[in-house]
């Protein structure tokens, strides 16, 4: 017996060295300092390009692969791979959001896996950037395209300490989404300030018609945005100085709006469902809500969710409510970039890839998307469009676009995955009125800070 | 002589051995390879540490001390103890009960009812429950109908505090039929000649549930009992898949599995997810030892 036992033994391990083996920490790429150098080579992986979504035009270019969740990137795929001849786009659509993050995480973990080209949501680029997961672009950006094609605030959100570890595609510009009709019939003034929008929302009450809004628990990002508004400064954080994080999530703003709305859910003036539930899409497309307090990108999902676009759209827009009259302070909520990954074959091809996928946007490859070039927004035909979705109101040059120049950019933590989560636990405590905005701030504060000090950052 | 003929026989009994390893050995390569492996290399793993800030280091059994001592983890294990204190009894009534009543009535309608009460289990789990939330949902689910019929609206069942007896019935509904099955199947076992004892001995139908055919299926019983708190304590796919409907109120650490699946695959903290599964392991397997403690000193044995 004793043999087999130790031939037992000899093969476990076998299996366990093996299994080590292949997960060593090879994550690469160079961290930020500025100072990265490019690395020229062309030569990439052999794609089996059976594999790709699109089809590849020019066979004999070498291949890039990228992942992807917009609607149009298939029209932006194939117009990039017809106006290149140097370099082919391999995409695949790995899931939106969330469910992305947590496949490029688990490659990133793994070493390998991961695409060349990745879509990321400003709001966690950070998130990778300290996993050393995505390159720097600055180095490969030899004509200095990136700085004048975008706005201050979007370059901020992109960049950090001189270096770009992203190419913005969308942005998402908030603003008021609200149904005419019923403003009409109510003899409502569209609100400029969160007072006024609270006034609103009692006189329909009173006069018996549908709930202003929604407060959900379920959108984070959201939420922060609302904090951003009011001046909240949640973290401060700079790679440059990788080990240290300024945290500050009980800060007064956060209170402030949290004490707002937690009134008006109490005067049950707004609607506190999920808004990534059905429910709530159906209760917007049904018109139980009066406004929406909306991202750019929010009716492109609308219309797929039922909204039919037309010029007899109750919907309009108008500009975000302000907590001072006559202030002009905007938020950004979503929009999505695209990085080079650490595990890219050729970086200097993904960088090409990165940077001119959504340069040269035209009326079909923008979809309902916001663009942040600042070559499209100022194109006529997205300046002068009428929105069929807001009844043919020009929106793009009466609200999207002041509210995307007007965006100053924001700081996100090393860990917002996790940081969000956490929020959404916070709110879903103070939404029913189990604790008050303090005490459900102050605990998050304590726990973001203990998870920071076990993931090895001095809390400042 | 004596010495060549020993040596023959040793080296035939050593042949008959390797051949007996040769016979378990694809079973042997997919066990070693498929279970044993990744759990060693998961235990190794939850013997780490990974800060974002900080790189890996080696922190022995740390991450178990951490893990006993998170609030998280210890929330989302009193979470699914206590879930299964409420829901077996009440999984186990209903599944006995359906099933001595099939038992009983033997009419075509009986057959028909039986795949009826199994068909819930059939259904992938994933499936059941996004049924399950439309079927809660206030806007377009039945409960919101009949709430508009005395013109009040309908209470969110994912959405507050009726989470609990909305995810008890869905689970309940979706295992009752699976463990009727096991127990009618025990009944069939069973002596027909013994309840004609018990007539002759002027045992009513009553008497002949309690007194004979619950005793006669105690065995199944714990076995379910054992099937159901495994089950529980690694609750998982109902509540991952009811997240985006509950508004929050199902959290990332809601129970122990969801709580390790989050670690690893959304916080990429794949030690302290190791460290977590490990510790939930442990606490499944104190409970199922605890449980069948209890039951061996009753008498009844597994």
């Amino acid at each position: 017996m004793r043999t087999p036992k130790i031939a037992a033994i000899a093969a476990t391990s076998a299996v366990l060295i093996a299994l080590a083996a292949c997960s060593g920490p090879s994550v690469g790429g160079s961290g930020g300092d500025g100072t990265a150098k490019a690395d020229t080579s062309t030569k990439s992986n052999p794609v089996d390009t059976s594999t790709c979504t699109n089809k590849i035009q020019d066979a004999k270019a070498p291949v890039v692969t990228m992942w992807s969740w917009s609607p149009t990137a298939q029209v932006a795929v194939d117009a990039f791979n017809a106006a290149h001849h140097d370099v082919q786009i391999c995409w695949t659509n790995a899931g939106a959001g969330a469910d992305e993050y947590n496949k490029f995480s688990t490659a990133i973990a793994a070493g390998k896996g991961a695409p060349d080209v990745v879509m990321l949501e400003t709001e966690v680029l950070t998130s990778f950037e300290i996993k050393n997961a995505l390159v720097d672009l600055a180095p490969y950006d030899t004509k200095g395209e990136l700085e004048k094609a975008f706005g201050a605030g979007t370059l901020k959100d992109i960049s950090q300490g001189g270096d770009v570890y992203a190419v913005p595609d969308d942005g998402g510009p908030v603003a008021l989404m609200y149904r005419k009709d019923i403003f009409d019939q109510y003899g409502l003034t569209v609100p400029k300030t969160w007072d006024e929008y609270a006034a609103d929302a009692q006189k329909l009450k009173d006069a018996g018609g549908p709930l202003i809004g929604d407060w959900p628990a379920d959108t984070p990002a959201f939420t922060q945005a609302m904090f951003n508004q009011k001046g909240a400064k949640t973290f401060d954080y700079r790679l440059a100085d990788k080990t240290k994080l300024g945290l500050d999530v009980d800060n007064a703003p956060s209170v402030q709006v949290l004490q707002y709305w937690q009134d008006l859910v109490d005067k049950k003036l707004v609607s506190t469902a999920g808004q990534s539930t059905t429910d709530f899409t159906s209760a917007l497309v049904g018109g139980q809500l009066a406004t929406m307090i909306a991202p750019s990108w929010e009716p492109g999902h609308l219309v797929s969710a039922g909204i039919k676009p037309g010029a007899d759209s109750p919907w309009r827009v108008a500009p975000l409510p302000q907590w001072k009259a006559g202030d002009d302070v905007q938020v950004n909520w979503g929009g999505s970039t695209y990085a080079v990954t650490s595990q890219a074959v050729s970086k200097k091809l993904a960088a090409e890839v990165a940077i001119g996928i959504f340069a040269h946007e035209t009326p079909t490859t923008i979809g309902a998307h916001f663009p942040l070039h600042l070559e499209a927004q100022k194109a006529s035909w997205f300046q002068g469009a009428n929105d069929p979705f807001f009844g043919n109101q020009a929106s793009n040059k009466e609200v999207w676009i002041p509210a995307a120049s007007g965006y100053k950019g924001a700081v996100y933590s090393p860990f917002q995955p996790y940081y969000e989560a956490q929020l959404i636990q916070a709110l879903g405590k103070v939404i029913p009125g189990d604790q008050t905005p303090k005490q459900a701030l102050g605990a998050l504060q304590k726990d973001i800070s203990s998870y920071a000090q076990k993931q090895g950052f001095q809390v400042k | 002589m004596a010495a060549p003929t020993l040596r023959r026989r040793r080296s035939g009994t050593g042949r008959r051995r390797a051949i007996g390893w040769l016979f378990v050995a694809p079973f042997g390569v997919v066990f070693l390879v498929f279970l044993v492996g990744p759990l060693v290399y998961a235990f190794y793993l939850s013997l780490y540490s990974q800060g974002l800030a900080t790189g890996t280091v080696f922190v022995g059994l740390g991450n178990y001390v951490q893990a006993f001592t998170d609030a998280k983890f210890l929330n989302g294990v009193l979470f699914v103890l206590v879930f299964s204190v409420v829901l077996i009894p009440i999984q186990m009534l209903v599944s006995l009960a359906a099933a001595l009543v099939l038992d009983v009535v033997t009419t075509r309608l009986a057959r028909f009812s039986r795949l009826m009460i199994f068909v819930p289990y059939a259904v992938p789990a994933v499936i059941g429950a996004l049924m399950w939330g439309f079927l809660y949902s206030p806007s377009f689910g039945p409960i919101g109908d009949f709430a508009r019929l005395f013109h009040t609206s309908a209470p969110s069942i994912l959405d507050s505090n009726l989470l609990f007896g909305g995810l008890l019935n869905v689970v309940t509904w979706q295992w009752a039929g699976y463990y009727m099955i096991i127990i009618y199947a025990a009944l069939q076992g069973i002596d027909p000649s013994l309840y004609e004892a018990a007539h002759i001995d002027g045992a009513n139908a009553w008497q002949i549930a309690l007194r004979i055919k619950i005793p006669m299926v105690g065995s199944a019983l714990v076995l379910i009992l054992v099937f159901a708190l495994i089950g529980t304590l690694q609750f998982f796919s109902e509540p991952k898949m009811l997240t985006p409907m509950s508004n929050g109120h199902i959290t990332p650490s809601f129970t122990p599995n969801i709580y390790a699946f989050n670690l690893a695959f959304s916080y990429s903290q794949f030690n302290y997810a190791s460290a977590i599964s490990f510790a939930l392991g442990i606490v499944i397997f104190i409970a199922v030892y605890v449980f069948l403690f209890v039951s061996r000193r009753r008498g009844r044995i597994l």
